[in-house]
């Protein structure tokens, strides 16, 4: 195991018990997920409802813990309690719904919720408080009560409480779900600057492609399983698998994908409308 | 004629508080019958006010609401059965299944509707059938399946009323690419199958593109427009400073024609743009 790796995934299996009779077990969840996460790493991971994805995000902050195999984050065994809180405090995490997450009435005292259950002292909790509003766009809002926030700002508020613990990690699982358009899009922009400004590692649990294409790396599971583990171009290429798993590729590829199929020759690796623009107007400009 | 119809439709919550907000502001909107509409709206737009108007859950402070041209407030209260010709299916509807088993949930409604037990039976048995909820699985308890067959049963026993407006807020919220494919692939072969209107609330201007006949985009407590998809995208840079967005590939015609290469407007979708540009090339390359 590498010093740069925060997270390390060694042949994970994952089986949830039973709820009627908890000496059996359901069928496995995740049948040997081996991973590396590298530090500073914006990674995305995909798969269709039931593939494993969530489950794989909770046994990263030892939500969960693996039925065998092992997971390391920073070198710490999450099956071993002492680590525990020391796990948790390394990679935090943001859930699908923002009333689910917030428990204070005033939006500083819950970005202060995790600071305090640590004991951090008065001056230090206030600035971290403080930073982590500032890093999110929310710090005019520090005296709101969340009920009067938007969707958008709810989640931006819940990743605050995240980052003031100051984690190397963070992993959201579908922490956009819930939000309208524009809210979906503060969401990722703030984390996109968490990852590229702050340098914290991002997992990013997603159903959206869009989102994913932004990544540095995608992750794709299916049925307990990474399929593909690539960049987000290479990924994307894979059109017809993707469909076959029940996911979707950008907008964008999948024109690449259907012109090339009516014989033009496009770079199949174009997942963004800015490169998709550039590759029709040589195209139609050479016609 | 038009099923449902608003007239100066306004709603003030919180009157007489400090709290006062105006959510709709002189609403006037049409809707035909058979239609399928998406709702578009930023969060706090209105979108959920207006589908609440629909059914009666609220009384406006202001205008009219008619259901097949009867104003649905003429008396104090609103008919009995006007819930069960307008349908609604919250968001998240499967947090409201309550049965022990799937049959006796999509039984629900119709049951209410005090409909004898051969009809029920029917009316469930056929529902499931347009859902593809298997028979084997009406005898099971709800709580044993997956979260998106849960939303096709709590979706059933709406539809298992037979209304003639079935509203949906945000059908495919939380399911992946296929799931959200599948529900709105049913409700569509539902709208052609049976005649029903459909409303659905949504926050994907792409699956909007694909399912919807027209848009209903509300911005501000205001109606700003209901017209068909492609009139409704041509007004891309007005619909993004609203918050909201056009599908990726309509920004990217629109960003070619303002470059000169126009290739027609209402391009927003994946195949029809895959059409426009080799008919482009073959068309330039005959005249050559």
């Amino acid at each position: 195991m590498s010093e740069e790796n925060i997270v390390t995934a060694e042949n994970v299996r994952f089986s949830y018990p039973d709820i009627r009779n908890e000496l059996k077990k359901t069928p496995e969840v995740l049948k040997g997920v081996s991973i590396d996460i590298h530090s500073g790493e914006f990674t995305a991971v995909l798969g269709h409802n039931g593939s494993g994805k969530s489950t794989f995000a909770r046994l990263i902050n030892a939500i969960l813990v693996p039925s065998s195999g092992t997971v390391y984050v920073s070198g710490m065994d999450t099956k071993d309690d002492e680590n525990l809180f020391a796990i948790r405090q390394k990679a935090g995490m943001v859930f699908q719904n923002p009333d689910n997450q917030l428990v204070a009435t005033i939006v500083e005292e819950d970005v202060a919720f995790g600071l305090e259950n640590l004991g951090v002292e008065y001056t230090e909790m206030r600035k971290r408080v403080d930073d982590a509003l500032k890093s999110v766009n929310m710090y005019e809002y520090r005296n709101h009560s969340p009920h009067q926030l938007s969707g958008g700002q709810k989640q931006r508020v819940a990743i605050a409480g995240v980052i003031a613990m100051r984690p190397q990690c963070i992993i959201l699982d579908e922490p956009t779900a819930m939000l309208d358009p524009s809210g979906r899009r503060e969401v990722i922009n703030t984390i996109k600057k968490l990852n590229r400004e702050y340098g914290i590692t991002v997992i990013l649990i997603t159903h959206y492609m869009e989102e994913a294409a932004q990544a540095d790396r995608v992750v794709v599971m299916d049925n307990g399983s990474v399929v593909l583990d690539d960049t987000p171009e290479i990924v994307f290429s894979n059109v017809e698998l993707l469909k076959k798993l029940g996911l979707d590729v950008p907008q964008v590829t999948e024109l690449v994908y259907e012109l090339n199929k009516a014989g033009l020759n496009l770079d199949k690796h174009i997942i963004t409308e800015q490169q998709c623009i550039d590759a029709l107007t040589i195209l139609l400009k050479g016609r | 004629m038009a099923i449902l119809k608003t007239e100066g439709l306004t709603y003030i919550y919180g009157t007489g508080t400090p709290f006062e907000k105006k959510a709709l502001d002189n609403v006037n909107v049409e809707i035909q019958s058979g239609e399928i509409a998406g709702i578009i709206g930023h969060t706090g737009s209105g979108k959920s006010t207006l589908v609440q108007h629909f059914n009666g859950l609220l009384r406006p402070s202001s205008g009219k609401v008619y259901f097949n041209g009867e104003d649905i407030w003429k008396d104090k209260k609103v008919p009995h059965d006007l819930r069960f010709e307008i349908g609604l299916v919250f968001q998240y509807p499967e947090y409201q299944i309550f049965e022990e088993t799937v049959f006796k949930d999509i039984a629900y409604g119709p049951k209410n509707m005090k409909l004898d037990e051969k009809s029920v039976d029917e009316r469930v048995r056929q529902t499931a059938q347009m859902l593809q909820i298997p028979d084997s699985m009406l005898s099971r308890s709800p709580f044993e399946l997956s979260g998106g067959q849960k939303r096709r049963v709590a979706i059933a026993g709406v539809m298992a009323m037979r209304p003639k407006v079935l509203i949906l807020d945000e059908p495919t919220a939380g399911l992946d690419p296929r799931g959200r494919d599948t529900i709105l692939g049913l409700i569509k072969n539902y709208n052609r199958e049976t005649g029903c209107t459909v409303l659905i609330v949504s926050h994907s201007m792409e699956d909007m593109a694909r399912f919807a006949d027209k848009l209903l985009v509300m911005n501000k407590s205001r109606l700003f427009c209901y017209d068909e998809v492609s009139a409704v995208f041509s007004k891309a840079d007005e619909i993004s400073d609203m918050g909201l967005s056009v599908p990726q590939i309509t920004r990217v015609f629109n960003s070619l024609k303002k470059s000169g290469y126009d290739l027609g407007e209402e391009i927003y979708t994946v195949k029809y743009a895959a059409k426009k540009v080799l008919e482009y090339l073959n068309k330039e390359g005959d005249l050559s």
